[in-house]
């Protein structure tokens, strides 16, 4: 596992700017800073997962370089020899709303 | 589903959420290209059209995956995949 020391903030401060206004955002709607790049159910203990830093931001920044929004990134990111990139949702099915069995 | 006026030559429908950057990214990038476009920011809606257009963007991807953006129907691109939607759209 990825020693979170190695885990940084995206270089790219508009980016980051934008993410944290989303994050922002869904804290004053949903009372929790959820995922900006998530579609939440508004109900805290089904998006616990998914409140920032989220539980896949570890395993996602060392497999792909980042994270699901790009938050955060890999030291080869911050370093230029890595470019960020959409990366495969690792939130379980049975979490994501439309597909848990109690959706909505 | 809103609708952005341009070149019609391909149906396109984007499903974003409002907070999402790279949303935006597409929006942006569709704007530039001039084409037109229908999309939904689906963080905004109510439950029951949320319930609607989720079961929807289902229909076309096996995550509930944004940005999602759906060309006549049958070209699916997830993520802000900005060269892929370029050569597409050229």
């Amino acid at each position: 596992m990825i020693d979170p020391s190695k885990i940084h903030l995206n270089p790219d401060k508009i980016l980051v700017g934008e993410l944290v206004a989303g994050l922002k955002k869904n804290q004053e709607r949903y009372g929790y800073g959820s995922c900006p790049c998530r579609l939440a159910f508004g109900v805290k203990e089904k998006d616990a997962d998914i409140v920032c830093p989220c539980v896949y931001r570890d395993a996602d920044v060392e497999e792909f370089g980042n994270c699901y929004c790009a938050l955060y990134v890999s030291e080869d990111v911050v370093n230029g020899v890595k470019k960020t990139r959409p990366i495969p949702e690792r939130r379980p099915k049975n979490l994501q709303k439309g597909l848990a069995e109690d959706s909505v | 589903m809103q609708h952005v006026e341009g070149k019609s030559d391909k149906k396109i429908t984007l499903y974003a959420l409002s907070t999402c950057p790279w949303c935006r990214k597409v929006k942006t990038l569709l704007n530039e290209l001039g084409v037109a476009y229908d999309f939904e920011d689906v963080d905004l809606l109510n439950e029951e059209e949320d319930a609607k257009t989720t079961k929807e963007i289902l229909k076309w991807t096996s995550d509930l995956s944004f940005p999602l953006v759906i060309i006549d129907g049958k070209k699916v691109i997830q993520g802000f995949q900005e060269e892929e939607i370029r050569k597409e759209l050229a």
